[in-house]
C-alpha cells in the first residue's frame, strides 16, 4: 500500500470490486446453492428493515420463492418501505459500495452497499437474466418498473427497460431476482431466517411463500416503529491509517486540524494542543499536502494523549419489550414457563467503537429438556445462522459454567443442556466479524466478556425460577404424603385386617409438624377461582395473618390478607378469591404470613418487613 | 377356610403397619439390603446370600410411604388371587396396578422388584403368591426324559432328543416336582450355552450325542426356572454344569448368577445356584490363545468389569486374572468368533480342549 498516489480511488476500486466479486463470490457468502439463495433473501430483507426503521414505518415484508427450472429459482422480496427515487435506482442496485455512509458511522443491518448489488450480480452470473425492480415513493403517483443488469467492467447498472406503472401501494420496493439456488428447510434456511428476524422485529409482519406455494404469515405483535440509531463520526481509536488518510484527502481546502475537529468524534482543540506540545505535530498543514508518513505520526500521537471514549448513546438496542414480545410471538407455542427479564449491558468500547449486548432467556414448558439449549444469535438485529462454532456468542456460552444455574453441562464446558432458548444480541458500530459475509462475531475478549456478563445475569433469573419451582414441588410432595398417602395406608391396612380405621393424626404431626398453606384453582374463560387452604398438622392451636399475592399483581395494594384465628390441630380453613386473566400454565400465588414463628409454616414465607415499600420502589424502576 | 402360608405372613406384615399407625408411630418396613455390598458367602451351602445389613422404608418420606402403600395393594391383589384360585404373570400384575392410583407402578421393573421384596420379607417363593414370569424360551436338548404336567392335569412323557425338533424342549416356568418330573438321564454333563446361534451350531454338529451331554440354551441371562432346572439336574442326577458364553463382562455375570447366585435373588440362592459350575469360556485368555476376532470394550463394558472387580462373587484368583486381562487388552469376543477357524472348530477342537482342562471331564 504505502505512499502510492491514488488519483481517482473510487473508480479504481469500484471496477475491481465487481470483477473481484465475480471471481470470489464465496467471500461474501455466496458459496453453496443453498447459501446463495439465503444470502439473496437476507440482503434484501435487511435493507428493507433498515429503510423502514429510518423512516419510522412498521415493516410489512413479503418473500416468495418460486421454481422456474431444476435449480433455477426466482426470489421476490417486497416491502412497504420509503421506496427509492427513480434516478437513484441504477446507483442503489447497480453499483457495489454505493451508499456507504462515508465519513459517518452508525449501527445498521445492511452491508453498506455490497449486499443487494452482489445479489443481483450473483443472479446475473448464474442465470444470465436481469433482475426486476419496482419501486414507488410516497410523493409519487406512479411506481417505476426496471429491468436491470450489471456492467461488471464499469461497475454500473445496465438498465434494460424502465416504465411507469400504477401500483396500489403507498410506497415500497419489490425486487425480483432470478438465480441458481437450492431451497431447503431447517436450521440454516430462509424460513428460519425470517422467523428469527421476526423475533427481533416484533413490529414487522412477514409473509413467506415457499416453492411449493405454501404460505406462512408471522403477524406483527408490537405497533411501534423502531428508533433508528444515531450516526456518529468515527473515533480516532477506531480507524486504520489508510482510512484516516483517505478521509483527510476527501474534502480539500482545509487544514489537518480542521479535518480532525470536523470529521472525528471526541477530538477537541485541547486534544490538538496536547498533541502539539507532546509530539510537535503541526495541524496547520493543508490536507492536500499531507504525506501518509506524517499521518502515521498523528495516529501514534492519538494513542498517547487523553481522548474521551466514543459517545455511547448512538446505539439502538432491541429493548426489553421487543425481546420479550418477539420471543413470545415465535416460541409461545412451546409454552415456556419462564420468560426472563431481558438483560442489557452498559455500552462498552472495542477499538474505539461502541457496542453492547442484550440477552433474553425463556425456560421450561414444552421446550426439550434433554437437548442442548437453543441459541439464537443476532448481530445488529440480524439473525446469524451460519458459523455458530466461530462466533463470540457461542464461545461465551460454552466457556461459562452453567451448572451453577441449574443447567446440565458436561465438565462445565460447552453448550449446556436444558429446556431453554437463549437469545443473544450484540450491537454496535463496526462490529468485528470473522468474515466479510458477517456470519459470526469475532471472538474478541472484551466482547466475549460482555456477553458472558449479560448471560450470567439472565441465568441467575433462571436459577431463581428453578429454585422456587423445586421448593414448591417439595412442599407439594409433603402435602400429598400427609393428605393422601398416609390416610390411605391407614385405611387399606385396616380393611385388609378387618379392623377399624386407626387415628392417624399423631402420625401426621410426627411426619409434618407444621401448618400447610396450599392452593387449588379452577380455570375459567378469563379468570381463575382460587382456593387457598390452611391445614394445621401441629399439636397446637394457631393464630396468624396470611397474605396472598396473586399472579400478575403489580402493586402490593392488591395483595389480599386473611385472618387465621384459633385454628385447632387437624383442622383446616380455606379462603377463596379470584385471579383475573389467564396464563399458559397457572403460575401460582405467593403466600406470606405474619404473627407466627416461621418454623411452623410451610407453603408461605414470612412477610418481608419492607414488603409494601419495596414493591413500590421496584414499580418505580420499571416505569422509567 | 384354611389360611395359606402366604396369607399368614401377609397378616403379620400388615399388622405391624397398622399397629404402628394406631400407636402414633410412623410405619416402616425393614428388610435385608438387596445390593452387591450385602451378599456374603454361605459356607454351608457354598452360595452367596444376603448379609446382615438392612434397608428401612419409612413412611416419613413420600417414596417410602408410596412403597408401603404399593406393598399393601400388591398383598391385597395376591390375597384375592389366592381366594379365587387364579394366578397372573408379573406383567399382568404390572398392568393391573394401573388402577391403583397413587400406588401405581412406574415400570415393570419396579413391580418385579417388589414381588421379590415380598419373597424376602415372607421367606416364601413367588409361586406361593400365584405370580409367574413370562415364558422366556430357554430350552434343553439331549438324552433326558421328563414328564411335564399339562394344562389338562396329565403328565406327558417327553424325550428331549427324540420327541423334539431342532430347537429342543422348552423349559417351563415352573420346574418343581409338581410340574416337572425328571425320569431317565443318559448324559455325562450339562453344557449351558448363552446364545441361540451357538446352541444351534452345537445341535447341528451333534455335540450332545458325540460328547454325551445335555445342551441348555440359557437365552442370555437365565431365568429362574432355567437355573432351578440346572440345580435339580446337578443335585439330583450329579451332572456337572459347564457354562459356555461370550467373552465379555455381561457374560461373566451370567456365569456368576448360575454358579454363585444372582444379587437380586440371593434370598433363594440355595434353590438356584450351582456352586460347582465351571466356566468354559470365552475367557480373556481364550481371546489371546485362540487369536479370536474381537470388538473394542465400550465405556460401559469397562465400567462393568471394574464393578465386577469389586463384586465379592468374583473375588477369586481365576476371575481377578481374567477380568484384569480383559481390561488390559481392551477387547471382547463372541462365542461365534470361533467360526474364524471353520464351523466344526468349536466342537472338534475348542470344546474338547477346554473340557479336558477341567477336572471331571470324561472324554
Amino acid at each position: 500500500m504505502s505512499s502510492r498516489k491514488i488519483d481517482s480511488p473510487s473508480e479504481f476500486r469500484e471496477t475491481s470490486i465487481s470483477e473481484f466479486f465475480e471471481k470470489n463470490r464465496h467471500i461474501l457468502g455466496f458459496d453453496s446453492l443453498q447459501k446463495s439463495l439465503f444470502m439473496v433473501i437476507k440482503e434484501a430483507v435487511d435493507n428493507s428493515l433498515d429503510a423502514c426503521e429510518e423512516y419510522q414505518i412498521l415493516p410489512d415484508i413479503y418473500v416468495e420463492i418460486s421454481r422456474s427450472g431444476d435449480d433455477i429459482l426466482t426470489a421476490v422480496i417486497e416491502d412497504n418501505g420509503p421506496g427509492i427515487s427513480r434516478k437513484e435506482v441504477p446507483n442503489v442496485f447497480g453499483r457495489l459500495l454505493y451508499g456507504s455512509r462515508f465519513g459517518t458511522l452508525r449501527q445498521s443491518r445492511g452491508q453498506q452497499g455490497i449486499g443487494i448489488t452482489a445479489s443481483i450480480l450473483y443472479g446475473q452470473i448464474t442465470t444470465a437474466l436481469p433482475s426486476k425492480i419496482r419501486t414507488k415513493m410516497r410523493q409519487d403517483d406512479v411506481a417505476y418498473d426496471f429491468q436491470l443488469g450489471i456492467n461488471v467492467k464499469e461497475n454500473r447498472a445496465d438498465i434494460i427497460s424502465e416504465k411507469p406503472v400504477i401500483w396500489e401501494k403507498e410506497s415500497g420496493t419489490r425486487i425480483e431476482i432470478p438465480l441458481k439456488g437450492k431451497y431447503q428447510t431447517g436450521k440454516q434456511s430462509v424460513f428460519e431466517y425470517l422467523k428469527e428476524s421476526a423475533i427481533v422485529n416484533p413490529n414487522a409482519q412477514f409473509t413467506f411463500i415457499d416453492p411449493e406455494g405454501k404460505k406462512v404469515r408471522i403477524e406483527r405483535v408490537v405497533e411501534k416503529a423502531s428508533v433508528p440509531a444515531r450516526s456518529i463520526k468515527p473515533h480516532p481509536m477506531g480507524l486504520e491509517l489508510g482510512e484516516l488518510f483517505r478521509m483527510a484527502r476527501a474534502v480539500p481546502n482545509r487544514t489537518l486540524g480542521e479535518f480532525l475537529l470536523q470529521d472525528l468524534s471526541r477530538v477537541t482543540p485541547r486534544t490538538l494542543d496536547d498533541m502539539t506540545s507532546a509530539f510537535g505535530i503541526d495541524f496547520s498543514i493543508p490536507v492536500e499536502n499531507l504525506e501518509i508518513q506524517y499521518m502515521k505520526g498523528v495516529m501514534d500521537a492519538f494513542s498517547s494523549v487523553k481522548i474521551l471514549p466514543p459517545p455511547t448513546d448512538c446505539l439502538s438496542p432491541l429493548g426489553s419489550d421487543f425481546i420479550r414480545r418477539g420471543l413470545k410471538n415465535i416460541y409461545g407455542e412451546l409454552q415456556p414457563l419462564y420468560f426472563g427479564k431481558p438483560v442489557q449491558r452498559p455500552v462498552s468500547v472495542h477499538n474505539g467503537n461502541p457496542f453492547s449486548v442484550e440477552v433474553g432467556i425463556v425456560y421450561g414448558g414444552n421446550l426439550p429438556a434433554e437437548e442442548q439449549v437453543r441459541i439464537v444469535r443476532f448481530a445488529n438485529k440480524v439473525p446469524l445462522l451460519y458459523q455458530p462454532g466461530a462466533c463470540a456468542i457461542t464461545r461465551a456460552i460454552s466457556e461459562m459454567d452453567w451448572r451453577t444455574y441449574g443447567f446440565d453441562q458436561r465438565g462445565g464446558k460447552g453448550v449446556p443442556f436444558g429446556p431453554a432458548i437463549i437469545l443473544v444480541h450484540v450491537f454496535g458500530i463496526r462490529l468485528p466479524f470473522t468474515s466479510e459475509s458477517k456470519e459470526a462475531i469475532a471472538g474478541i475478549d472484551i466482547i466475549v466478556d460482555e456477553i458472558m456478563a449479560a448471560l450470567k445475569t439472565a441465568a441467575r433469573g433462571v436459577r431463581g425460577f428453578i429454585n422456587k419451582r423445586e421448593k414448591r414441588s417439595k412442599i407439594y410432595e409433603k402435602f400429598t404424603l400427609v393428605e393422601k398417602i398416609i390416610p390411605e395406608i391407614g385405611s387399606k391396612s385396616a380393611s385388609l385386617l378387618g379392623l377399624p380405621q386407626p387415628d392417624i393424626s399423631m402420625v401426621l404431626s410426627r411426619i409434618a409438624n407444621v401448618i400447610f398453606v396450599t392452593e387449588s384453582f379452577q380455570r375459567n374463560e378469563d379468570h381463575y377461582d382460587v382456593k387457598a387452604e390452611v391445614v394445621n398438622f401441629t399439636r397446637k392451636t394457631a393464630t396468624f395473618k396470611l397474605y396472598a399475592e396473586p399472579p400478575g399483581v403489580s402493586s402490593p395494594s392488591e395483595t389480599l390478607s386473611f385472618d387465621v384465628s384459633g385454628l385447632e390441630p387437624s383442622r383446616r380453613i380455606s379462603f377463596e378469591f379470584r385471579v383475573n386473566g389467564t396464563f399458559n400454565q397457572y403460575p401460582g400465588t405467593e403466600y406470606y404470613f405474619t404473627g407466627i414463628d416461621p418454623v411452623w409454616v410451610q407453603g408461605a414465607e414470612l412477610l418481608p418487613p419492607d414488603y409494601f415499600e419495596e414493591e413500590l420502589k421496584i414499580e418505580a424502576e420499571t416505569d422509567e | 377356610m384354611n389360611e395359606t402360608p402366604a396369607e399368614k405372613k401377609f397378616r403379620e406384615i400388615i399388622s405391624s403397619i397398622h399397629s404402628s399407625i394406631a400407636g402414633g408411630d410412623v410405619p416402616e418396613i425393614q428388610m435385608a439390603s438387596r445390593n452387591k455390598d450385602n451378599i456374603v458367602l454361605d459356607y454351608l451351602s457354598s452360595v452367596w446370600k444376603y448379609g446382615d445389613s438392612t434397608v428401612t422404608r419409612s413412611a416419613r418420606s413420600l417414596d417410602g410411604a408410596k412403597y408401603i402403600l404399593k406393598l399393601l395393594y400388591m398383598v391385597e391383589f395376591i390375597e384375592s388371587m389366592i381366594q379365587t384360585n387364579k394366578s397372573s404373570t408379573l406383567r399382568e400384575m404390572y398392568y393391573i396396578s394401573e388402577g391403583w392410583n397413587l400406588a401405581k407402578f412406574g415400570a415393570q421393573d419396579e413391580s418385579n422388584m417388589m414381588a421379590e421384596d415380598l419373597e424376602v420379607l415372607s421367606s416364601l417363593l413367588r409361586e406361593d403368591f400365584k405370580l409367574r414370569p413370562e415364558e422366556n424360551g430357554a430350552s434343553i436338548m439331549g438324552n433326558i426324559t421328563v414328564e411335564e404336567k399339562t394344562r389338562k392335569g396329565e403328565f406327558k412323557k417327553i424325550n428331549c432328543k427324540d420327541d423334539v425338533g431342532d430347537s429342543g424342549y422348552p423349559i417351563p416356568y415352573n420346574v418343581e416336582e409338581e410340574k416337572l418330573r425328571i425320569k431317565d438321564v443318559d448324559a455325562d454333563f450339562i453344557l449351558a450355552i448363552e446364545t441361540g446361534g451357538m446352541f444351534d451350531r452345537l445341535v447341528e454338529n451333534g455335540f450332545d450325542e458325540e460328547s454325551r451331554s445335555l445342551l441348555v440354551h440359557l437365552k442370555g441371562q437365565p431365568a429362574r426356572s432355567t437355573r432351578r432346572l440346572l440345580k435339580r439336574l446337578n443335585t439330583e442326577r450329579n451332572l456337572p454344569v459347564y457354562v459356555f458364553t461370550d467373552g465379555d463382562p455381561w457374560s461373566f455375570r451370567i456365569f456368576g448368577s448360575i454358579a454363585y447366585g444372582a444379587i437380586k435373588t440371593a434370598h433363594i440362592s440355595e434353590y438356584l445356584a450351582v456352586p460347582t459350575a465351571e466356566f468354559i469360556g470365552i475367557t480373556a485368555s481364550d481371546i489371546l490363545n485362540y487369536d479370536l476376532p474381537t470388538d473394542k470394550l465400550s465405556d460401559r463394558d469397562v465400567a462393568a468389569l471394574n464393578s465386577e472387580l469389586k463384586d465379592p462373587r468374583f473375588n477369586s484368583e481365576f476371575w481377578v486374572q481374567e477380568i484384569e486381562t480383559m481390561l488390559r487388552i481392551g477387547k471382547k469376543a463372541e462365542q461365534q468368533a470361533l467360526a474364524k477357524y471353520g464351523l466344526d472348530y468349536v466342537t472338534k477342537t475348542y470344546l474338547p480342549e477346554k473340557l479336558s482342562e477341567i477336572d471331571g471331564f470324561r472324554g
